[in-house]
């Protein structure tokens, strides 16, 4: 019988059925940072447990570093006190650590791929829910709480319900000045921040088979936002290359073992799937969110919307949003003034999000008044920019070039809005408070509409700042 | 391990309106800042519920005839966003033991679960005639019923829906499944040394 990758995947580290009704499913691949995990340990300390396959799991540390501050300790303590939890922890139970001295340390997504942990076929979980960044490579990636942390180390194994899968296939060509991010904005727009709920992505079609990676991985990591715990790309020649010789990726006979086995397990040509959506890519536009969830998003040249014309089910929620992002109903967002503009992030901080945008940036100075920031996602990614003089870009327009972590997506370090500033930022949540002040804003966009908005001070059409329309379609 | 057998949920509840209400505003994130839950429920909805100096803004859960309720009642994708069990624990540990709303996001849910927290999804007019009678009467007792998935307060009896393997769960006492999950441990090690990327 003709299978999805899914169904595939789960059959394979499917081990039994609980008492429940659910699978008690092996996971191999286990990541950890420094927030969700503490907590974890605590209670396996509490129960006499150990760490069932200490080599199975990897931690890094990335939500709470500062990323302009390299020594320790940490201005702030509580920041401290999780770093050393965590250090603690790892050196206990044998787990390998991407620590700061390591050079490998990151935003745990950007590490896992990197460092070619993250492989085909594999099931992935992290107390995170952007684990779904993982599918890009045909990996199953789950966000989970902290007692299933627990039920991880323990055992290397969760309690899981089956899900649903939902093939989005994507067709035709993307327009200049569209880039992934567009994509994943647009499929939540039309699908709604609830449209996957019980849902696995599995993102097909011209666009994802002519995508590298990375925009891959921006796609992915954004299901979570349109409810999908899962989101997918079946692997192919690019996802193998991609992988080649990376430092956890099989080597010699064990490689061509590994692409073989790879190769089996995308999903079957015949294969039924629960739901398909069809999407052309000459219909998505620039995408950026106005309100204060990721499926609020409207194409650049849209008028925010009113509540007077909006449907009745959807009056009370685009009130909430309008009064709390305090931009003027009915009129064009383009030309909204800025306060920050933030490029980084697990959805958009890896090397292409920087060469895109440098491109463009060179020569281009940030408005006055706008304060800018670029955060590697990862050591790995700061070390590649500057191999390639990005840096000195991004510095020399007036960026501030900081080091790799979360940062101002959800400001769990230093890196805050303050009041009620505006940010245009690369990030995945435009949730109230997301970036660090209670009554912060955040407009979510691709990397490029972020510098076009960095240069001018407004959001901005980058195919006109930039005069992209110009070039060939990607 | 043994747990409670999670029947029902019975006290007063507070209707906290509006869809798509996030684990960002349940707990903000600089909350997160610990190595433990202790304390959590202190910091529930903080930024909605707080003004910076931490006195009072006008919210459901800083009216005094809630104080005290146990059941949690709000709109559509309650718990939508990260995955942060902060959420589910601050909820917990401010004293609430169920919640009902339109629908749940995905990893809540299985958060919550984990927790012993009954998460029923109800009709957005069911939701609605909940809400209006709570306000008008603050001390409604209203029951969550795990064992018949029902919500029922004066003379109303609500359908609710509960995913089958949570209802199991909760009622059985296995809603947290470590127990069985260690009791596999030789199940475990067999599919271990069957993929190749774990058996190196």
């Amino acid at each position: 019988m003709a299978k999805t990758l899914f169904q595939k995947v789960w059959e394979a580290h499917a081990v039994r059925q609980l008492s429940n009704g659910q699978t008690q499913l092996f996971i191999g691949t286990h990541l950890i940072h420094e927030v969700t995990s503490p907590q974890a340990f605590g209670m396996l300390r509490d129960l006499g447990l150990k760490v069932a396959y200490p080599h199975r799991t990897f931690a890094t540390v990335d939500h709470i570093v500062p990323t302009d501050q390299v020594t320790e300790p940490y201005a702030d303590p509580l920041a401290q006190s999780m770093m050393d939890e965590l250090r603690k922890n790892c050196r206990e139970f044998g787990i390998t650590f991407f620590d700061r001295s390591t050079g490998k340390q990151g935003i745990v997504h950007i590490v896992g791929p990197e460092q070619g942990i993250t492989q085909p076929g594999t099931t992935i979980a992290c107390g995170d829910s952007h684990t779904s960044t993982h599918g890009a490579f045909g990996a199953i990636g789950f966000g989970i709480g902290t007692t299933q942390i627990r039920d991880l180390l323990a055992t290397q194994t969760m309690a899981m319900g089956p899900l649903k899968v939902r093939r989005i296939q994507v067709d035709g060509k993307l327009l200049p000045g569209v880039y992934a991010k567009d994509v994943i904005l647009h499929i939540i727009r039309t699908l709604g921040v609830n449209g996957g709920t019980g849902y696995a992505y599995e993102y097909a079609g011209e666009v994802f088979d002519r995508f590298t990676m990375e925009e891959r991985m921006t796609v992915c990591n954004m299901s979570i936002e349109g409810g999908a715990r899962v989101g997918y790309v079946n692997p192919d020649e690019t996802t193998f290359k991609y992988l080649q010789g990376r430092p956890y990726a099989p080597k010699g006979a064990a490689w061509d073992e590994a692409v073989a086995r790879w190769k089996s397990y995308a999903s079957d040509a015949g294969a039924t799937y629960d739901d398909v959506v069809k999407i052309r890519g000459e219909d998505i536009p620039p995408t950026v969110t106005w309100g204060i969830n990721p499926g609020q998003g409207i194409s650049i040249d849209e008028n925010v919307p009113a509540v007077e014309t909006a449907p009745a089910a959807e009056k009370a929620s685009i009130a909430e949003a309008l009064e709390y992002m305090k931009l003027p109903a009915g009129q064009p967002i383009k030309g909204t003034k800025i306060d920050v503009a933030f490029m980084g992030s697990c959805t958009n901080g890896r090397l292409s999000d920087f060469v895109e945008v440098a491109k463009f940036l060179k020569g281009r100075k940030v408005a006055p008044g706008v304060k800018a920031i670029a955060v590697p996602g990862s050591q790995g990614v700061a070390v590649l920019c500057q191999e390639l003089g990005l840096d000195k870009v991004f510095a020399e327009a007036g960026f501030e070039w900081r080091g790799a972590g979360c940062s101002m997506c959800l400001a769990m370090n230093p890196d805050k809005l303050v009041g009620d500033q505006l940010c245009a930022s690369s990030s995945n949540r435009n949730f109230k408070g997301r970036q660090g002040s209670p009554t912060g804003r955040t407009i979510l966009m691709s990397p490029l509409m972020v510098a076009a908005a960095a240069v001018t001070g407004r959001v901005a059409d980058a195919r006109e700042v930039f005069e992209l329309r110009k070039s060939a379609a990607t | 391990m043994a747990l409670a057998k999670i029947t029902e949920v019975r006290g007063r509840a507070v209707h906290v309106p509006g869809d798509d209400i996030d684990t960002d505003r349940i707990i903000p994130a600089r909350f997160m800042k610990c190595i433990t839950f202790d304390g959590l429920g202190e910091y529930l909805f903080f930024d909605v519920r707080k003004h910076a100096d931490g006195s009072p803004k006008a919210h459901p859960l800083n009216e005094p005839q809630h104080a005290g309720a146990t059941i949690l009642v709000s709109g559509a994708n309650f718990g939508c966003g990260s995955s942060r069990e902060h959420a589910p624990q601050a909820i917990y540990r401010y004293g609430f033991r169920g919640v009902i709303a339109e629908s749940f996001a995905e990893i809540f849910f299985g958060n919550c679960t984990t927790l012993g927290i009954p998460c029923f999804s109800v009709s957005r007019a069911d939701r609605e005639a909940l809400a209006a009678a709570l306000a008008a009467d603050p001390k409604l007792e209203v029951v969550m019923d795990v064992a018949k998935v029902e919500v029922r307060y004066g003379s109303k009896v609500i359908k609710a829906t509960l995913r089958d393997s949570a209802q199991k769960g909760l009622v059985a006492g296995q809603w947290d499944p470590i127990g069985e999950l260690l009791d596999g441990a030789p199940a475990v090690a067999k599919v271990g040394k069957s993929l190749a990327y774990v058996a190196g």
